[in-house]
């Protein structure tokens, strides 16, 4: 039904895209794009959470149509793709949720979409459970095939859905950050097996920001920004830090910031911290005034920290001190009222409320702060939202309009206006800037500079290696779950920090 | 791990049945006989064949509340066809009828909520009342004890028959094949077809089952399709054995269904359940229902019974899956 | 601009649609059977019937507003009126003067009170710290509240009430039927609830988005606490109204008022997936369902065919919102975030 007519002269290339664009309402998710991978090629399609990467797979994989342009897989032009015929057609993606069935078995997670191919009507649990031990002999791990899939820990979960594109020999198989969650020799199990496959003439699309053990298996590298390709040519030209410039638009690195007064107070003690599966011995202090990094290989633990520093995920055991009163844990009742704030990293499904008004998201923090006998005042709560939007210079001609409406860096202004308008003592940022347009990832990082100086202590939880120099006075990594470097600013620059980061 | 944790909901209704014949037995001892066990299985039969077929309702990852209309309406309209139009039907082509008319009213469920998306919960109240309404508006509310002799000859039919020593009388109806029959024909849908893994793919996750080519429309329309068609076998059943074509019965009855199933391990949320545990909680229900009186409580208290039961049964695993997820990261 | 945007706001409102379709209604009816549809008789006799329902209706609205919804609405009604009735019956007699029942009648009234806010808490400890799905939680505890009621009554009704009881179902203030000034309290209070304190503002927002209510270090079990036991007070209100009109109390009433509490909230513009909701969209669709009602009963339609059309409307209804949700309902349940 879908496929059109053969075009010899593209017979070579296993994909090909030519002038794809994707509009979503007024949003222009990808803008012209021309892409091509070749059979038994590995590509790494490189860009921002928001620079349309997700989006351009999300069209491989049929799951979306483009808004205009053309896509050839094999040499056929396919002008209605949708998720049968992509699979058909031998495109595999491994999304980032993974798209697993978490109530299934691992093996019918595995041979699921293969036994579906064929068409049969009736399910042979053997039959299944033979494609999957293959495909996981296939990368050397041992998964019992009867587990169900929602007790596995991550790590498995993703491997077991590499295991599922395997099975269903696809000519090309698209990883959506496929390095999250896996250890050292893991990720090294991963890329010999990409190099089987692509010895096999099976094509790979790695799609990522973290690209370190990446660049050695691909052979071209691409780089979105904001929907438009900017950037192409083969993996030797490029190293980390060419990369980031290319994703993130920033020639003229910000200066890093000057050093803390050493006399200013302790604001946050974090002694002996864990949790099992998570992190353990976290162990630090943070200055009013300071602003500390935290990052890491996606998977080091650092977000799970994060959140235990809130309370919105539960520490087994430390302890926590804010000047001094300690914090009990797993509770984000009592961290708001002790003076720490979270501002996430998902502001679509986290952060925000995308359907209600601009106000109210603001608001929301300081709802009880504004009762008078018993009703909201809702004029004061609008003059205060009012002066806190005009402070982070939040464009928004009304402020009645739902928060969906606002354009990425504007919503994230907005996460931010409702956390500062509490006045916290501590202010916890996961991923501040991410999917945020350059002007608005500076502001941002004015932003971050004004509040240190005005006392507050930060957390700042970010991949970006650019804004960690830029902003953070000291940075700690953390590594499997624990703090291994701790490093201060302005003694290492952006290449020695991706060492430092990987190693 | 969590096949464990989750087949404790299994065991511990099996644990809960036994408890009550124990206690029921030193209550009344001619409870543990022959009789007993027949009437307390007869009467599970309608209630089964209803339970599977919301399960599979429940493992979609949806809710179905209008079954007990549908099989009352395909009930009385086959049996005022049949005695309108072919009085002298044999009683399997009444019963392919009831089914019939009970698979197309599954299917305008299967269209508002598969072809048009809509919330199953709510869109299954409205088609409750709306096939109740058409059923005693335009078909007709009186009750009909004169059956078509087919349906008479079924509820003769009988697969074992007796006397106890103690002198009180058995007999377990043929009904019983059916609910068997369902029993085994879901069994073996949901574990060695394909269809069957696409409901249970669809109720773990709608997108990753969209993702990987799933038909989700289809797999869901066939859920509710199927539904309806147990039911109007159920309805039949009910009919039939009850001697009697009553427009007002049965609805009222899901809650009790709905019961059976959740205690037997379905969820709420989709891509759980199985034919083992939906009868057991099936037996619970039905031991509930029929011996009450029997362990010291009153009928009076049934409701209350039941309603514990169900926060119960689905008080237990939620409770189980909030501190799992408090423990992870 | 801001101005003109208001009102382009206020005419692409579902309430608008609404006030639209509760004239067309009216004006149907009317020319069904005018005289007797228009006639005073008729217009304060259903000013007089709807109350018992609306009030359910706004429950329903409160809880559905929060992405949940009470199924025990109807049992919890009947409780309370049934404990109010037995104290009542216990110790009032149909003969005393409202001097003397004055006592007995505010110690029932607060009783049912009490046990709508007892039910409420109950219901709300169940879906807020045991997470338990609303839809079978309530469905579960209606089932207890139900059954309490039939073992306290045994199954028959409760009667033999002081005169005065029939004042709040039957009586006027000012020419105004008392359960409609019942009712329109509520109503104000319960708009004024939603839109004017921080509890309903938190609701709503709950309601929109569960994760980020979370992070947004809402206290959310207290929330849904709240939000439950209200639901249980109207509930046990609407149930006084009941008793009141019936001059009895029994488990069973109302059986068919949880659909039609349904259909309202969902008819008045209230999303079942949570985080939107207008009293006034639910005030029209209750009068709507009136006049509906009436104009059938005045039609000689039976109460078979009623719920018939009751439940062709709701789905008809959800039909037409389900593209006003369907951007409501993927908000709350993806989890990619990056285009």
């Amino acid at each position: 039904m879908s496929e059109v007519h053969e075009d010899a002269v593209d017979s070579g290339a296993t994909v090909r895209m030519r002038g794809v664009t994707k509009r979503y309402g007024g949003v222009t998710a990808l803008d012209d794009v021309d892409f091509a991978i070749e059979p038994g090629e590995a590509v790494c399609l490189a860009g921002e959470n928001g620079s349309g990467k997700s989006t351009l797979i999300k069209i491989l994989a049929g799951v979306e149509q483009p808004t205009s342009g053309e896509i050839m897989i094999g040499g056929r032009v396919r002008s209605r793709l949708n998720p049968r015929v992509s699979a058909a057609a031998g495109v595999m993606v491994i999304f980032q949720d993974f798209s697993l069935f978490p109530n299934l078995t691992v093996a019918e997670n595995i041979a699921l979409p293969t036994m579906r191919g064929t068409r049969r009507k009736l399910f042979d649990r053997r039959r299944a459970r033979v494609l999957a031990r293959a495909a996981l002999e296939r990368i050397d791990i041992d998964i019992p095939l009867d587990a169900r899939v929602e007790s596995l820990p991550v790590a498995h979960k993703q491997l077991v859905a590499i295991c599922r594109a395997l099975a269903s020999n696809a000519r090309l198989i698209v990883m959506d950050e496929p390095t999250t969650a896996l250890t050292e020799r893991e990720v090294r199990s991963l890329l010999d097996i990409i190099r089987l496959l692509k010895s096999e003439g099976v094509a790979v699309l790695f799609v990522s920001h973290k690209l370190a053990e990446v660049l050695e298996v691909c052979e071209k590298v691409f780089v979105l920004r904001n929907g438009e390709r900017v950037a192409e040519g083969p993996a030797t030209d490029f190293d980390a830090a060419s990369l980031s410039r290319h994703m993130t638009g920033r020639d003229v690195p910000e200066a890093p910031p000057s050093a803390v007064d050493p006399t200013a107070d302790v604001l946050l003690e974090v002694s002996g911290l864990h949790k099992e599966g998570a992190f353990r011995d976290v162990d630090f202090t943070l200055q009013s005034g300071e602003v500390l990094g935290i990052s890491g290989l996606l998977g080091s633990g650092r977000t799970s920290l994060a959140k235990a520093l809130f309370g919105l995920v539960k520490a087994d055991g430390g302890s926590l001190a804010l000047g001094g009163a300690a914090i009990p844990l797993g509770d984000p009742l009592s961290a708001t009222r002790a003076g720490i704030g979270y501002v996430p990293e998902d502001r679509l499904t986290e952060g925000l409320f995308l359907t209600q008004s601009i106000v109210r998201n603001v608001a929301i923090g300081r709802l009880d702060e504004h009762v008078r006998g018993g009703f909201l005042d809702l004029g004061a709560l609008v003059i205060e939202a009012r002066e806190w939007l005009s402070r982070l210079k939040v464009k928004a001609p009304d402020i009645e309009a739902p928060v969906k409406s606002l354009s990425g860096g504007n919503q994230q202004r907005v996460a931010l206006a409702r956390w500062l308008s509490r006045a916290p003592r501590v202010l916890i940022l996961n991923g501040p800037s991410v999917g945020v347009d350059v002007g608005s990832k500076a502001d941002i990082h004015d932003i971050v500079r004004n509040l240190a100086q005005a006392g507050i202590g930060l957390i700042v939880i970010s991949d970006d290696l650019p804004e960690l120099l830029a902003i953070c006075h000291r940075l700690l990594v953390m590594k499997n779950g624990r703090i291994v470097d701790e490093i201060v600013s302005g003694t290492v620059n952006e290449d020695e920090l991706t060492h430092r980061l990987a190693s | 791990m969590t096949l464990h944790l989750w087949k404790r909901n299994e065991t511990l209704v099996a644990i809960v049945i036994v408890a009550f014949c124990v206690l029921a037995t030193l209550s009344d001892p001619l409870f543990f006989s022959a009789t007993t066990l027949t009437d307390l299985l007869r009467a599970s039969i309608v209630l089964g064949i209803l339970a599977v077929g919301a399960m599979l309702v429940l493992v979609s990852g949806g809710i179905d509340v209008s079954f007990t209309a549908i099989a009352v309406f395909a009930m009385y309209a086959s049996t005022v066809l049949t005695l309108g139009v072919m009085p002298d039907l044999p009683w399997y082509l009444v019963f392919a009828l009831s089914i019939g008319i009970g698979a197309l009213l599954g299917a305008i469920n299967g269209i508002f909520i598969a072809g048009f998306g809509l919330p199953t919960l709510i869109v299954t109240l409205g088609t409750l009342s709306v096939f109740r309404g058409f059923l005693l508006t335009i078909i007709g509310s009186e009750r009909i004890s004169a059956l078509p002799p087919g349906m008479r000859d079924f509820s003769r039919m009988m697969i074992a028959r007796g006397t106890t020593e103690a002198g009180s009388f058995y007999a377990l109806p043929a009904a019983f094949a059916a609910l068997a029959g369902t029993v085994v024909l879901t069994w073996f849908i949901l574990h060695k077809t394909m269809l069957g893994r696409s409901i249970f793919a669809v109720g773990g996750s709608v997108e990753s089952a969209r993702r990987i080519g799933i038909n989700v429309r289809a797999t869901q329309f066939f859920v509710y399709v199927y539904v309806g068609a147990l039911a109007g076998l159920a309805g039949i059943i009910h009919g039939s054995l009850g001697r009697m074509a009553d427009p007002f019965s049965l609805v009222g009855l899901e809650l009790s269904v709905i019961a059976a199933v959740v205690l037997g391990g379905a969820r709420l949320i989709g891509g759980y359940g199985t034919v083992t545990g939906t009868l057991l909680g099936v037996a619970l229900i039905v031991l509930v229902q029929n011996s009450l009186i029997v362990v010291g409580i009153p009928s009076t208290w049934q409701s209350v019974a039941i309603g514990v039961l169900i926060l119960l049964g689905t008080g237990l695993p939620a409770w189980q899956a909030r501190r799992a997820a408090a423990r992870a990261a | 601009m801001s101005e003109g945007s208001r009102l382009a706001r206020f005419l692409v409102a579902p309430e608008f649609r609404l006030a639209i379709i509760t004239l067309a209604v009216f004006t149907l009816m009317s020319m069904l059977s005018p005289e007797r549809f228009l006639s005073a008789q008729n217009l304060t006799s259903m000013a007089f019937q709807f109350p018992e329902f609306a009030i359910l209706a706004l429950a329903m609205t409160l809880t559905m507003m929060t992405g949940g919804i009470d199924l025990s609405v109807i049992g919890v009604a009947n409780l309370s009126a049934v404990i109010a009735a037995s104290l009542l019956a216990a110790f009032a007699t149909p003969d005393m003067t409202l001097a003397q029942s004055l006592p007995w009648l505010m110690l029932a009234a607060v009783a049912a009170l009490a046990t709508g806010a007892l039910a409420g808490a109950f219901n709300g400890l169940l879906v807020a710290h045991f997470a338990l799905p609303p839809i079978l939680a309530t469905l579960g505890t209606g089932l207890v509240f139900t059954g309490f009621a039939v073992a306290l009554t045994g199954g028959s009704a409760v009667m033999g009430f002081p005169e005065a009881v029939a004042w709040l179902g039957n009586g006027r203030v000012a020419g105004v039927p008392v359960p409609l000034v019942v009712f329109a309290v509520l109503a104000i209070g319960l708009h004024v609830l939603l839109t004017r304190t921080s509890f309903g503002l938190k609701a709503t927002m709950y309601g929109a988005n569960p994760l980020a209510a979370l992070y947004a270090a809402i206290d959310i079990g207290r929330l849904l606490l709240r939000v439950y036991v209200v639901s249980g007070m109207f509930s046990a209100i609407a149930g006084l109204v009941i008793m009141s009109r019936a001059n009895s109390a029994k488990a069973d009433y109302g059986s068919s008022y949880l659909l039609l509490a349904v259909l309202i909230a969902v008819l008045g513009g209230v999303n079942p997936y949570g985080g939107y909701g207008r009293v006034i969209g639910v005030v029209l669709a209750v009068l709507s369902m009136q006049f509906l009602s009436s104009g059938l009963n005045m039609l000689q339609v039976s109460n078979f065919a009623r719920e018939m059309i009751w439940g062709t409307l709701l789905i008809f209804v959800m039909l037409i919102n389900t593209y006003d949700w369907s951007g409501l309902r993927h908000a709350r349940t993806s989890t990619s975030t990056s285009r």
